[in-house]
Formats: C-alpha cells, sequence, structure tokens
C-alpha cells in the first residue's frame, strides 16, 4: 500500500506571511460589508471582489512578473486560496482563470497567447470558463465531438458545449476539441483551445440551475475561427493537457471547503456549551477537515516541485467531496432548523444555500464513480 | 540520532518483524502465552529504549521516528508492549528517572481511572484500581500516573511483582489488559517523580491513543495489502475480482479513509506531543478509528468467508484494528473533545486554529 504519496509539509515563513497578508485584505472586506460570507463561496461570480483581490496581489500569484504574476510559490497561493474559502470569499470570477485556465496557458499557450491573457487574468479583468462537457460528452471526456478543422492560419470550430459555468460572463473559454478523427487510440487526436466568447459564430444560451441560479450555459460553435496563436501546445497534445490540469483542479482546498462557512455557522449556533452529541459531530468534521486539508497541501508541495499527482489529487477530490456532502445533512441532523433563503437568521439561510448547491459538489470536477476507477487503477485493480 | 540513520533502523525492525512475528508467534499469543523469544530479539536491537536520549543510555529515536516505528509494530500485529515500553521508558526519564529494564507498560490507559498517592516518612503510597492495562500482567515494572490530595501529579515507578491482584482480561485481539488493584503499594521516594505539567485530567490516556494511532495506520496498510492482494488472485465468472468495479469502488473508498487517517497521524507525529499537542491527537486518534472501521470492513468483504476463517491472517490485524480504535478514548471520547474545544471559542475561532494545526 506505498501507491499515494502524501508527504509532510511545514508551509515556509513567506506562506506565514502571506496568511497575515490575505487576511488582513479579507478582514477590511469583510469590515466594509462586501459580501455576504454565509451564502458565498468560490463559485460566486463578483468581478468587483475579483478586481480588489487581484489589485491586492492574490489573483496569478506564482506567474512570472514579465505576465502580470507575483513569481510566488504554489504553497503561497495555496494559503491565499484556503483563507479565500475560509473567509466565504465570493471569488467566483476569477477562479478558474487563476486556477487551471492561467497555468495551462503559462505552459502551453503562444507567446502572444500569454502576454495578451494573462496579464488580464492577474489583474481580475479576464475571465475563463472550462469548455469541456459536451451533450454526449459527460464523464467519458474522450467522448468529445467538437470539431476543429484545419483553415487557412487557424482552425474553425464546430459543436456545442454544455453544463459550461460562467460563459455568459468570462471572456474566454478553453475548449477541447477533436482535430484528427477518432481511430483505435482515443485519447489521441484531441487539442485544446483558447476561444473569446465574442468570437463570431457563438451562441450562449443559459441553463438554470436547481436552486434558480443562472452559471450554467449551453454553448454552440458555428464556424468559430481560432487563430493558430491560440491552440494550446501542438494539436493532439490536448488529452494530456486536460488530465495533467486536473491535478490543479482537483486537489486543491476548494474541494472539502466549499460549505465551510455552514459549519462556522453552526458552531455559533449550538454555541459554547453544546450537547454531548453536538460536541461529537462538531469535534468528528473538524477532525476530518484538518486530515483534508494536510492531504491537500501535501500535494500542493508535490505540485511546488514540479510533481503531477494525478492519483493523489482523485483521492482528495473524493474524500473531500464526500465531505462536503455529508456537512449539510450533519447539521441538519444537530439543530431543529427549517431552512429558509427568505429567513434573516443566517444558520437557517446557510444551510439552505448549501443544500441547494450541495448535489453539484460530487459532479463538478470529476464524479467520485470515476475518480475511483483512477485510485483502484493507482492501487494496481485495473 | 541522525535522521538517515533512524530511516535505516525502522527499515531493519521491519524486516526484524517480518522474519519473526510468524503465524505461529501470533497464535501462540492469542493463547495468552508471553513471547519471550521475540522479546530478547527486539531487546537485542535495543528499541525497548529507542526514546530514550543518547546521554541517557538510550538510541535517541526522534519521537516522530519513534512514531513509524509503532506503524511497523502495527503492521506486523507485534504481540508484545513494545511501544508501551518505549513511551513509559521516555516518560520516566525525561521525569528524571533511570532506565527501566525488562517489559514496560504504563497507566492509567482509561479515560475514567485515577490512582492517588500520599507521601509518609518513607516513601508514599499508591491506591486506586486501574483497567484494561496493556500487557498488565506480564510487564516487569509498572509507571504509574497519579495525584495527591491537592492534585498535583507524579510518575511512580512499581515493581509489577509487588502488586497483587491481577484480573487477567483480554481485548477481541487477545492482547492481555489486565485489571490491576493497587491496593496500599509502597513505594520508596526515589520511585516517586514529579509529572510533567503537560498531562492533564486524563493523565497517560492521550499517550496511549497516539500509540494505537501509530499501531492502527500500521494494521490497516496490512489489511489493505492483504485485501488488494486477493482481489488480483482470486477469480470468479473468470477474471479477477479486482477488474470488477463493485470491489474497484469499495477498495477506492477504503484507500481513501487510509490516506486521511495516515495524513492525521502524520501531523501528530510531526506535532510535540509530548509538550502536551493534545488537539493533534484528537485529530488523529478520531480520524484513524473512524477510518480502521472501514478499512477492516471492505477488507473481509473482499476475503469472502476465507477471511472469516482462522486460517487465513487477516484476523490478526482486523481484530487489532478494531481493539485499538476503542483503546486510549475511542472516536466519541476525542470528538467530543474536539468538539466542546472548538464550539467554546466560537465559529471565527474554528479556522484560526485548524491553521494552527499542522
Amino acid at each position: 500500500m506505498q501507491a499515494f504519496r502524501f508527504e509532510a509539509l511545514s508551509l515556509p515563513p513567506e506562506a506565514q506571511a502571506m496568511r497575515k497578508k490575505v487576511r488582513a485584505f479579507l478582514q477590511d472586506e469583510r469590515s466594509h460589508n462586501r459580501f455576504a460570507a454565509h451564502r458565498s463561496s468560490w463559485s460566486t461570480f463578483d468581478a468587483e471582489f475579483s478586481r480588489r483581490a487581484a489589485a491586492a496581489g492574490f489573483v496569478g500569484m506564482t506567474w512570472p512578473k514579465q505576465y502580470g504574476g507575483g513569481e510566488y510559490s504554489n504553497l503561497e497561493r495555496f494559503v491565499v486560496t484556503e483563507e479565500m474559502l475560509a473567509a466565504g470569499a465570493p471569488a467566483g470570477a476569477h477562479w478558474i482563470a487563476d486556477r487551471q485556465s492561467g497555468p495551462q496557458i503559462l505552459k502551453h499557450g503562444s507567446e502572444r497567447a500569454r502576454a495578451t491573457i494573462l496579464p488580464k487574468i492577474a489583474a481580475g479583468e479576464c475571465y475563463f470558463g472550462i469548455g469541456m462537457s459536451e451533450p454526449d460528452s459527460g464523464s467519458d471526456l474522450a467522448a468529445v465531438r467538437t470539431k476543429a478543422t484545419r483553415v487557412d492560419g487557424g482552425w474553425t470550430i464546430n459543436g456545442s458545449k454544455i453544463w459550461t459555468s460562467n460563459a455568459h460572463r468570462v471572456h474566454y473559454l478553453i475548449v477541447l476539441a477533436r482535430t484528427s478523427p477518432l481511430d483505435q487510440d482515443r485519447h489521441a487526436g484531441l487539442t485544446q483551445f483558447i476561444v473569446a466568447t465574442d468570437s463570431k459564430g457563438i451562441q450562449i444560451r443559459p441553463i438554470l440551475n436547481m436552486a434558480g441560479g443562472h452559471e450554467f450555459n449551453e454553448v454552440f460553435f458555428k464556424d468559430v475561427f481560432v487563430p493558430d496563436d491560440m491552440v494550446m501546445g501542438q494539436p493532439g497534445e490536448g488529452w494530456k493537457h486536460v488530465t495533467g490540469e486536473l491535478a490543479f483542479e482537483r486537489a486543491g482546498p476548494d474541494r472539502f471547503m466549499s460549505d465551510i462557512r455552514l459549519l462556522v455557522s453552526l458552531i455559533d449556533k449550538v454555541g459554547a456549551e453544546p450537547s454531548e452529541r453536538q460536541a461529537i459531530a462538531v469535534g468528528r468534521c473538524v477532525a476530518h477537515f484538518s486530515a483534508l486539508r494536510r492531504m491537500s497541501a501535501s500535494i500542493a508541495g508535490l505540485l511546488e516541485r514540479g510533481e503531477r499527482p494525478i492519483t493523489e489529487a482523485a483521492l482528495v477530490k473524493d474524500v473531500g467531496t464526500a465531505f462536503e456532502r455529508e456537512i449539510p445533512e450533519m447539521v441538519r441532523s444537530l439543530v431543529p432548523s427549517e431552512s429558509s433563503l427568505d429567513d434573516e437568521d443566517e444558520f437557517s439561510q446557510a444551510l439552505a444555500h448549501v443544500l441547494l448547491h450541495a448535489p453539484s459538489f460530487t459532479l463538478r470536477g470529476g464524479t467520485p464513480e470515476i475518480l475511483r476507477g483512477m485510485i483502484a487503477r493507482g492501487l494496481g485493480l485495473r | 540520532m541522525s535522521e538517515d540513520f533512524s530511516k535505516i533502523m525502522i527499515e531493519q525492525v521491519g524486516r526484524l518483524f517480518e522474519k519473526q512475528v510468524s503465524k505461529d508467534v501470533l497464535t501462540a499469543a492469542d493463547s495468552g502465552e508471553w513471547q519471550e523469544g521475540l522479546w530478547e530479539a527486539v531487546s537485542e536491537a535495543g528499541l525497548p529504549h529507542a526514546m530514550v536520549a543518547e546521554a541517557s543510555g538510550g538510541l535517541g529515536l526522534a519521537p516522530a521516528d519513534a512514531m513509524s516505528l509503532m506503524r511497523r509494530m502495527g503492521y506486523h500485529a507485534l504481540p508484545l508492549p513494545l511501544a508501551e515500553t518505549m513511551v513509559a521508558n521516555h516518560l520516566w526519564v525525561e521525569a528524571g528517572g533511570s532506565l527501566l529494564d525488562g517489559p514496560t507498560t504504563f497507566a492509567p490507559v482509561t479515560a475514567d481511572d485515577r490512582i492517588a498517592i500520599a507521601f509518609n516518612r518513607e516513601g508514599a503510597t499508591l491506591n486506586g484500581t486501574i483497567g484494561h492495562v496493556p500487557w498488565g500482567g506480564d510487564v516487569r515494572h509498572l509507571v504509574i500516573f497519579a495525584r495527591d490530595e491537592k492534585g498535583v501529579g507524579y510518575l511512580a515507578h512499581v515493581e509489577r511483582d509487588t502488586v497483587g491482584t491481577n484480573q487477567r482480561r483480554r481485548n477481541v485481539a487477545y492482547e492481555p489488559r489486565d485489571n490491576l488493584q493497587l491496593d496500599r503499594i509502597d513505594v520508596p521516594l526515589n520511585a516517586v517523580l514529579k509529572a510533567p505539567d503537560t498531562l492533564g485530567g486524563d493523565g497517560l490516556l492521550s499517550y496511549v491513543a497516539a500509540i494505537r494511532v501509530q499501531q492502527m495506520v500500521g494494521g490497516m496498510e496490512r489489511a489493505l495489502d492483504y485485501a488488494l492482494t486477493y482481489a488480483n488472485e482470486r477469480v470468479q465468472f473468470g477474471r479477477p475480482i479486482g477488474k470488477f468495479q463493485a470491489i474497484q469502488h469499495m477498495l477506492a473508498v477504503a484507500a481513501g479513509h487510509f490516506a486521511a487517517a495516515s495524513a492525521a497521524a502524520d501531523a501528530m507525529g510531526e506535532s510535540d506531543i509530548f509538550a502536551g499537542d493534545r488537539f493533534a491527537i484528537a485529530v488523529a486518534k478520531s480520524r484513524c478509528g473512524e477510518a480502521a472501521g472501514h478499512v477492516a470492513a471492505v477488507c473481509h468483504q473482499v476475503h469472502g468467508a476465507m477471511g472469516f476463517t482462522h486460517e487465513h491472517a487477516l484476523h490478526f490485524v482486523t481484530r487489532r484494528l478494531w481493539s485499538w480504535r476503542d483503546e486510549g478514548g475511542s472516536e466519541s471520547y476525542w470528538q467530543e473533545w474536539i468538539g466542546r474545544n472548538v464550539c467554546a471559542m466560537g465559529g471565527e475561532a474554528l479556522w484560526p486554529s485548524i491553521t494552527g494545526f499542522r
């Protein structure tokens, strides 16, 4: 059972210094009542917040200065990420660009893509969406049918994407498309493109989620032209890029802290003298949370060393999102509550908000059913 | 001891256990037989005093490395109070005592047992009942935590033979967990030392918890090793059962529990538990205890009826996992401890206290 690497990590002094800095920023935000911590999270889109966070240096932190970055370590970024989540900061506008699109462009993008896009992301003014899922390609990502065809000076894209969060308010999508016909190797012939959402031939239709919110979209591409310098890497490398991206996407604290503010509300609700049952349940959550945080920090350390801990990331996401899903169930078993978004009580609102969003926790970024297959492969079972 | 040397030593000890802790030895230990040959082997390697500073005659193994060693003990289901002896000597020598030779245990190890100490002109007298003492009937020495009438804590060294009443008792792994009656046991003054201030109301309980945490991680690793091997070997419906998604998912979930438990145990290993870091112990004991139950259940399910036989060695670790999760405070004991502390500080203190943890 030595299949997984979760090594010891103690955060360096500069990461601790960064923690103080980001706490001061968030304290200032909250003292000005700029966001409602009890019902916002990393999926809450607030461009004004993203601009302020970027101005304070918390977006694109690890990137080179020539592209607007701060040249900080992954561990300093890790600290900022978890502090944002702990504070319930509405970081949804810049989250995807900062977490995965930016790093992908830095690694695989053309010089023009890097020079024109990264500084805008780092300024908190440019946002991204993920163009992976399609109507017939969800968990089975390699089944994508959106097609890119070679034309003079670039490619034209035809097809559609679905469940594209924020497509209606981001500037770019990174679109995974088939660039050569499907053959024996399903993973070959896929390529990622940086596509501006204001390109000619793009149509975006909203899909409301079950909470009534508009995050999802369906995106249609009809002869959308993408110039050569907006291709990620070499044509055919798409699958490799996508799986590499997932190590960043899956192991972060956003995979177990989506509803951490509900836990905070619960603690205040039960008060300083909880019943035995309440104390046990809260203690259990804290124990799970502490263990997850260490696993996630350990992966941040591996990423910092340039490793690609894809299986470990899948494991953190599986354990982490299961924990997130458990929180609202646990909370409602401890405090009698008929939760409602209309109540003035923050606890009631927080519980209602989480209940209505929790189903997505174990869908976005790869379901447990897919992750467990990857873990089983890591265990030598397939 | 240098870091490299510690690593080599832990590997060597792993090989020693691999060779010495056979199924025959485990079966004999199950019947209550003290494993003297095995004890001699670990003594020759200097392990009983591994956690004592070199200047005081020990090996000077850092607490974090000692924790790794305890994992190996758990992996091999070592049927000896070796971890107890290591910790007892560490506590005793750190408090100012000298090395204790031979198997040693420490007590009380339950949340409720208390021993009273009263001083007189010749020495001191100990009174009280201590339950579930690991190898309480087999050891040569006991290191006892006791309080005087003012509540001041002391460590007392008691020769096992001076304790008369002993009720033999076993946990479900058939490891001795004896009930001892300390009925006016006289000890000389030089066998009583001031206890470290870091010991809380439940005395030495947290040190049993720390030992069991590491043993559980080792035991879970072994159970998963057995289950993965079996899943790849056992053929049904024309293929190894490990090729079936239902089995893969069960084992993936178990691996998740194991990874989270290991992470909590690692954090505890690095924290300064001997300086009183109880939060790390509480997190690790509750997380590992919960994981141990899941991992044991999955590993048995994967093995089918074969894992339920005495013939297969799986039960040597799973019975220990079920025992160890209860000992040194069960999940609910430590969860409640965490929960009360966290709630007392209020919601906004939750995050700062977690970032204080490693």
